[in-house]
């Protein structure tokens, strides 16, 4: 009597379990789907039109003619000062807040506007990027203003990742070195930085990944102009892919929008490179250490 | 100063008289009625007690008795945890570690420490050895760094197993080699002390009787301070021993004083397994 009320609730058990299985890899289905369906719809439209003359072209106003280098050029530059920028303040803020700060009331309502200034709409940093390097700074509408800009858009999304990189990293650790007569830097630069670092890295260029991608913050700052060179220093002026795409998607011959979708392809190959690339430090990283 | 330790008077426990054997020499380790709060709970309550230099003493008692707690207060190693506080006074060779100007980074290089779970740094064995003496700047030259890390190996009995793979992760090696990595680790900087809190606990009886040998070897150069759960250990590895009850100290006697004819009935109860 009590077995068969046992074997009966074991088989119900059973099949929720396999019902949950079945309604999570659904779940997963329609997410792969539709991306799979939004790269296929691109490469439909605008894989013909890739090429090398594409990549190294300069805009034009026949679209047959034109090409991407300026943009291309322009995102990887703008995001490598950006990194310049907001990696070593963002990595340092996030050491003084985990290792220094404490839990003290003021570092708490630090942490608070750190989370929140990560879910601070872009547009917003656009504005304060226009007021203050491009105005204020005088920094005009240049590549270091839109680095600037974009800086101030992932440093909290670093500091984050940073803290929860260093908070993964086990006390034992911490005391081992302290209990050997290190001081707190010693520790903190010999021992627990090293075993965050993968950590850090992939948040980094995740934070960097997203961006390569922003459009807003840098049309506010003015970056949507007809720019028809590859940018050659800091202070020139420049555009960037999004921008591009966004530029061309708002022409209405047919022609521009091929050459939208196949600058999407491009800003796809770059943040694909990216997040390989993010990958691949971090179990370069985690091997060396196991 | 008075030659006398003072032993907390236990609700039901009667003070006693000082055992000569315990105070016959000047002590290494001095605590006077030391307190210890974690926030506002009182963790240890009046701990006074005279540790002798180049002998082992074993801290035992039931879990949460503070005895971990109290040796980690002889290397301040507490400081890290937030919102604690020390009262009272613990004078290693005379001074005042919780005094002003004390200098806390040098106080961990002389009063070593061996942890509960084996914390070798995931980095080389070599180089797990060398930190100590890096951070510290003890070392002039590659070679001398080459020969401390050489001796202090040997002094923790693992240099015949692990001379051939120096520059291997430490990772890789077995619990007990990582916990004896861990003790050359600490002796490499040359410290007085040396506390280990549970240092076998985690190993194997094969593993485990290594370290007590090693123990056994270590206390002509060094003053040790054992904690354990394990009472067969603290009589086979210790010279002294002391019992620590609900952040108090019961009773603190010569060894096989305290496991033969122990001199409160609560020590006697806890010795022969009755509680705890």
């Amino acid at each position: 009597m009590t077995e068969t009320a046992t074997n009966a609730t074991s088989a119900r058990r059973q099949l929720m379990d396999l019902g949950f299985q079945v309604l999570a890899l659904l779940v997963l289905c329609v997410a792969l789907v539709s991306l799979g369906a939004l790269i296929a719809d691109i490469w439909s439209d605008g894989g013909s039109r890739l090429s090398w003359n594409f990549l190294t072209g300069f805009p034009s106003r026949r679209a047959e003619n034109a090409g991407v280098w300026h943009a291309l050029t322009g995102s990887v530059f703008v995001i490598l000062v950006t990194a310049v920028l907001a990696v070593p303040v963002g990595v340092a803020a996030a050491i003084y807040l985990e290792e220094y700060g404490g839990r003290s009331v003021a570092a708490r309502i630090i942490e608070m506007n750190i989370t929140n200034l990560a879910a601070v709409p872009s547009i917003i940093y656009g504005l304060l990027g226009l007021g203050l390097f491009v105005r204020m700074l005088a920094m005009g509408r240049s590549v270091l203003a839109g680095a600037s800009t974009l800086a101030l858009l992932v440093l909290p999304v670093i500091i984050l990742s940073t803290r929860e990189a260093l908070r993964a990293v086990p006390p034992s650790i911490r005391e081992g070195s302290y209990a050997l007569g290190a001081t707190k830097w010693q520790t903190v630069w010999y021992q627990v930085l090293p075993v965050a670092l993968p950590g850090i890295l992939t948040g980094t260029i995740l934070a960097l990944s997203r961006a390569i991608g922003e459009t807003a913050p840098l049309i506010t700052i003015g970056a949507l102009t007809f720019v028809a060179f590859a940018p050659d220093s800091i202070w020139s002026p420049f555009t960037v892919l999004p921008i591009q795409i966004f530029n061309w998607v708002s022409r209405p011959q047919a022609e521009f929008q091929v050459n939208a979708a196949a600058a999407i392809l491009v800003l796809l190959a770059l943040l694909l490179t990216m997040n390989a690339a993010a990958i691949w430090l971090r179990d370069r990283y985690q091997k060396k250490l196991g | 100063m008075s030659n006398s330790p003072r032993v907390p008077s236990l609700a039901g426990v009667a003070a006693r008289a000082p055992q000569p054997a315990v105070v016959d020499r000047p002590a290494k380790i001095e605590a006077e009625r030391l307190n210890f709060y974690y926030g506002g709970t009182r963790a240890l309550q009046d701990i006074s007690v005279r540790i002798q230099p180049n002998v082992v003493t074993a801290f035992i008692g039931p879990s949460g008795c503070g005895k971990s707690t109290f040796l980690r207060t002889l290397n301040r190693m507490n400081d890290i945890i937030p919102l604690t506080r020390a009262e009272g006074r613990v004078l290693i060779d005379g001074t005042d570690i919780y005094g002003p100007g004390i200098d806390v980074v040098a106080l961990r290089q002389r009063v070593g420490m061996v942890f509960q779970k084996s914390n070798p740094f995931p980095k080389s064995i070599f180089d797990n050895v060398a930190y100590g003496l890096r951070v510290n700047g003890m070392a002039g030259s590659r070679s001398e760094l080459e020969d401390r890390v050489e001796q202090s190996l040997q002094h923790a009995a693992l240099w015949e197993e692990v001379k051939d793979r120096l520059h291997d992760s430490a990772l890789a090696m077995s619990g007990g080699q990582q916990q004896r990595l861990c003790i050359a680790r600490a002796l490499a900087v040359r410290p007085d002390i040396l506390l280990m809190d549970e240092p076998a606990s985690a190993l194997d009886p094969i593993a485990t009787q290594r370290i007590e040998e090693l123990i056994y070897n270590l206390k002509h150069t060094y003053t040790i301070v054992i904690v354990t759960h394990n009472m067969q250990q603290a009589a086979r590895v210790s010279d002294y021993t002391a019992f620590f009850w609900l952040g108090r100290l019961v009773e603190y006697d010569r060894t096989d004083k305290i496991f033969t004819n122990p001199g409160e009935k609560l020590t006697e109860d806890y010795v022969t397994g009755r509680f705890g």
